[in-house]
């Protein structure tokens, strides 16, 4: 029987090397096939009338001209007048759904609908949760140690005031669907989702038909960032408007204004800390009052202090309850706030006393627990690649001239264990192989990881492996979130592949006069270990199989350690601040990360830079901006909900943790790590350029000014 | 988007007899890059559009003696390529570099840089250009005023209208002291870049000098003899983003000494922002640091925050400043 373990370094062929995605040429050329860009014949476009209120209450709705419209071919009434779906508590929230044959029909035809709505108080702001009102939901304050004696104890107590606002997932494919009925019992949806296999069941549920009856199929998922778990109200609503029309395919994508609206945001955090810390750098104590929103969901609240187990805590956070659409996971769903809210709050602390906070860091290190030899080990590797020790200065750059440069630093945590993974290998006689799991590339690069693992085992070139995934007929994998697929995937295509290999071995041994477990697979045969000239190519072994193909279910879990969990990353920022226009540049962002047994280094290494790219992004310019007044968002385009482009991103260096102590770990998940410090490293960079904090990300004009006006009036 | 008609006259004749009498009959099509996004949101719904790409005329830059002429669909790019316009209107081309998404400085157009309707994100919610919680109500009172005006005016800003201009070139052009040509049913007339813009007072007003069935066909921009010019725009982003502020400065200088002077702000007032306290601080004066920093003073004296916008002062006088000292920089024709 095999031995499932990962193969020794001098052994991987493909595994760990840096590997362009088998799929590249297909996105780049236009040839990769979004589920937005599914079109079926006689398809339908569907439409969704919104709430222009952020809080009102459906009374009427007519849709009898719109009916009576040529061409308009279903309605459905999604807030029923008189029923709870009837509130509505987001400007953007679905009122009536329809589909017609065209766009501009079906656009004339939601303008032909009359909804009367009574219009209800509402909130959308959260910057204070004094004016939140009957809307706070405050929680019990939470104590660790002897938060007073921690406080008593340290010789400089350091106060502040860290925030981040709403973001947007802002997916540049929006959420939707092509949901079509065949027959009266089975349907097809065309879904954009990180999650094949489990919308089964969430489509299923709804329209009351048995799970069995539901295929979901998608090749290309353009972002998701924990926003696609499952169909949303908009899609189940396609394919009851498809029933209506006798099972015609319908079209419904959100356009940029709902999917900005409507279609997930990222909590807010705020909060007030105080560090309690000695003269030497030790920190003794921390209190945070904190508050969130996140729609009437409240958001969940952010890990505080984050990594940083201080000995003395006290800590209470409020959950705002508002009306700015609900919140959705959002890559490390609440690390970023709570990094970028502790990161900062310890910075402060460090400049209190005048000490460098790579330093003050490392002085701490051992409260970060198991890994504070790991961030030792990166911190060196960052500090080196950024020039931390020569560049760094102590806060406020004293050079002449408006532009002020400066240094930050974070660290940061995840989990990333492999979920559970099914998967089939079959080999056929005449030597082809293919890997089927309902599983979905997010952009991360699973299929190409896939096809390394399954090749590299089979000892075969990668173009001779077919790798499909992507439809929920194939064995079931759990969705694409919190960085578990590489490790979920990788293992159970590893096991398949391995057993598969017995069984091709058990085959070829008598034709090599050879025991089975004497073999092994490399170079595209199956040759003798201790003599690798008595071989077999791959395609004389298989045609051993006679006429039958070999079958293997993979799964994961499953035997031999393949995956864990638990990486630290460590990141430093390099920007410029333009004291008289407030804008910050970034010079230079250096990230150091583990993720245990790498299978790209290219796509590890990618995953990286996008989640460093994400973070500019958010540090300097995401911001969900609400009215108040109207409860509407102002900025759901993409002119003014500002996302970085090539020449804001400054250059960007990646550095993965490789090697002995690593790679023996089996293979983690990284899509989340890198996203979480990159807010807390600018604004920790900012603030030693400027010589004063910015409380509040992004980091806008306005704000860097407003800070800088403060510390001159002080 | 609603449905429309689409019409592709080849004469100026045909294209204004196309436009018809009233706003909202027809718009004039020429990149599209405003156009289309208004009609997506349903701001504006015309009946009929008519595409000018197709009149000669209305394309080509010359350049003379006497001056520059820019037909009103030379795109943003082709303006940026010409060598000698570069070279001479320094100004000019730099505010059109600041438009840093090659899709629009393909697409877009000098006439359309100058009529594209403002970005207001009340206007763009269906607010009407004035921005009131109810379009339908005259007189009532502008959301931006209890609303998120950070990217609003700055100057100019007693009402009815609070956005701010958004044209790129304007400044610029203002500064040269260019015109504005426009063709309609009684023929062609001349606008000064200056007066071309103005503040409207109902929803149903334009914010520049055109009437129903009047189209921008060319901009005149007179020679720039020993002028020193020059843009600077504050954007948060290199990539496409709105200037929070933005001046273009033409300075004569003899002797060391500032002549005349013309400086024009953007992105802070409803209409291009004529700064002539500035150009009075510069007058008699050699330029440095401290004399174009007071210039910046002067520029923004009259300037009021709305509640969320006073870092654009800082912005706007800073731009004047930083324009001024490239302009001095730089060699005059």
């Amino acid at each position: 029987m095999a031995e499932y373990k990962w193969p020794d370094a001098d052994k991987r062929t493909f595994i760990g090397k840096r590997i362009s995605r088998i799929d590249g040429p297909q996105k780049v050329s236009g040839r990769a096939k979004y589920s937005f860009d599914i079109n079926r014949p006689g398809m339908l476009f569907g439409r969704i009338v919104r709430s222009p209120h952020a809080h009102a209450r459906v009374k009427s709705i007519d849709t009898s001209a719109a009916e009576s419209m040529p061409g308009v071919k279903a309605i459905h009434v999604m807030a029923e007048p008189g029923k709870p779906t009837a509130e509505l508590n987001w400007v953007g929230a679905s009122v009536v759904a329809l589909a017609a044959v065209d766009e501009p029909t079906a656009e004339d035809a939601m303008r032909a609908i009359k909804v009367e709505y009574e219009v209800l108080p509402h909130l959308v702001v959260d910057t204070d949760p004094k004016m939140a009102g009957e809307y706070a939901r405050p929680a019990n304050e939470n104590k660790l140690g002897d938060p007073d004696k921690g406080f008593s104890e340290a010789e400089v107590t350091v106060e502040g005031m860290y925030g981040l606002p709403v973001i947007t997932h802002c997916c540049l494919e929006p959420h939707g669907s092509v949901m079509e009925w065949e027959g009266d019992q089975n349907v097809l949806a065309h879904l954009s989702t990180q999650a094949v296999t489990p919308s089964v069941a969430a489509i299923a549920r709804p329209l009351e038909i048995p799970a069995t009856n539901v295929r979901v199929q998608q090749d290309h998922v353009g972002g998701g960032f924990g926003s696609k778990f499952g169909p949303d109200e908009w899609d189940i609503t396609a394919a009851r408007l498809s029933k209506k029309a006798g099972g015609k395919p319908v079209k419904m994508f959100n356009d940029r204004e709902a999917e900005l609206m409507v279609a997930g945001a990222r909590p807010s955090a705020y909060a007030r800390v105080k560090v309690g810390l000695k003269k030497d750098g030790t920190i003794t104590a921390w209190e945070s009052q904190s508050w969130a929103s996140g729609g009437l969901g409240s958001g969940g609240s952010p890990p505080l202090p984050y990594i940083f187990n201080i000995p003395n805590q006290r800590r209470q956070h409020t959950a705002i309850v508002n009306h700015i659409g609900s919140a959705r996971a959002w890559r490390a769903p609440s690390h970023p706030q709570g990094c970028a809210i502790t990161m900062a709050a310890l910075e402060d602390a460090a400049a209190a006393i005048g000490m460098d906070p790579h330093d003050f860091f490392l002085k701490n290190i051992e409260m970060t627990g198991q890994r504070a030899r790991i961030y030792e080990d990166e911190m060196k590797i960052a500090a080196d690649l950024i020039g931390w020790k020569s560049n760094w200065h102590p806060r406020g750059d004293e050079g002449a001239g408006p532009v002020k440069r400066g240094l930050g630093l974070s660290i940061h945590t995840w989990g990333g264990q492999g979920h559970p993974s099914d998967c089939d290998l079959i080999i056929q006689p005449d030597g082809s192989v293919e890997l089927k799991m309902g599983t979905q590339d997010l952009g991360t690069g699973t299929r190409t990881a896939l096809n390394i693992v399954v090749a590299d085992t089979l000892g075969l070139p990668m173009d001779k492996v077919k790798i499909s995934i992507g439809d929920s007929r194939f064995p079931p994998s759990q969705g694409s979130g919190g960085s578990t697929t590489i490790g979920g995937v990788s293992a159970s295509s590893r096991r398949a592949s391995l057993d598969a290999l017995d069984q091709i071995f058990a085959k070829a041994a008598p034709a090599l006069d050879a025991k089975p477990e004497d073999l092994e697979a490399a170079g595209g045969v199956i040759r003798v270990k201790s003599n690798p000239a008595k071989s077999l190519t791959w395609a004389q072994a298989c045609s051993k199989l006679g006429v039958t193909p070999i079958t293997v279910r993979g799964k994961n879990p499953g035997p031999g350690k393949l995956t864990d969990q638990g990486v630290g990353g460590v990141q430093m920022a390099d920007v410029s601040v333009d004291i008289e226009t407030g804008i910050v540049r970034i010079n230079k962002i250096v990230a150091v990360q583990d993720c245990g047994l790498i299978i790209d280094l290219k796509t590890a290494e990618s995953q990286v830079y996008g989640a460093l790219i994400m973070g500019v992004c958010y540090a300097l310019y995401e911001e969900k901006i609400m009215d108040a007044k109207t409860g509407r968002m102002l900025n759901p385009n993409m002119e003014f909900y500002k996302l970085a482009g090539i020449g804001d991103i400054g250059d960007l260096v990646v550095h993965m943790m490789t090697g002995k102590g690593y790679d023996e770990r089996g293979v983690i998940g990284l899509g989340e790590p890198p996203v979480v410090s990159p807010g807390a490293v600018i604004s920790n960079a900012v603030a030693n350029a400027i010589g004063v904090r910015v409380p509040t990300l992004p980091l806008t004009p306005d704000r860097v000014l407003a800070a800088l006006e403060q510390k001159g009036g002080k | 988007m609603r449905g429309f008609e689409y019409a592709n006259p080849t004469t100026k004749e045909q294209a204004v007899a196309l436009l018809g009498s009233s706003w909202g009959d027809a718009e004039v099509l020429a990149g599209g890059t405003d156009l289309l996004s208004l009609m997506k949101d349903d701001v504006v719904h015309p009946k009929r559009l008519v595409n000018i790409k197709d009149i000669a005329e209305f394309g080509g830059i010359r350049s003379s003696k006497s001056g520059l002429r820019i037909g009103a669909t030379v795109t943003i790019q082709e303006l940026i390529d010409n060598a000698q316009v570069a070279r001479e209107y320094p100004a000019l081309v730099g505010a059109a570099r600041g438009i840093t998404s090659p899709q629009l400085r393909s697409r877009g157009t000098v006439g359309g840089d100058l009529t594209q309707r403002p970005r207001c994100w009340y206007y763009r919610a269906g607010f009407g250009l004035l921005a009131r919680a109810n379009p339908s109500e005259e007189g009532g009172e502008s959301l931006v005023l209890h609303g998120d005006n950070r990217y609003h005016a700055i100057l100019g800003n007693s009402g009815p209208a609070y956005f701010v201009n958004p044209s790129s070139l304007a400044p610029a052009l203002i500064a040269y002291g260019a015109s504005v040509r426009v063709y309609g049913s009684k023929g062609s007339r001349d606008v000064a870049a200056e007066k071309f813009f103005v503040l409207p007072q109902s929803d149903n007003d334009r914010e520049y000098d055109l009437k129903p069935g009047e189209i921008v066909t060319e901009i005149i921009v007179p020679a720039q003899a020993g002028v020193k010019s020059a843009t600077y725009e504050v954007r948060q982003k290199e990539a496409l983003d709105w200037p929070l502020a933005a001046a273009s400065v033409a300075l004569k200088v003899s002797g060391g000494k500032v002549t005349s002077a013309r400086i024009v702000m953007g992105h802070v007032a409803p209409t291009p922002w004529r700064a002539a306290a500035a150009e009075q601080a510069l007058a008699g004066k050699t330029i440095n640091e401290q004399v174009a920093q007071a210039a910046g003073e002067a520029a923004v004296s009259g300037a009021k925050s709305l509640g969320r916008n006073a870092y654009k002062i800082q912005l706007a006088r800073v731009a004047v400043k930083r324009a001024i000292l490239e302009a001095a920089r730089g060699g005059a024709r």
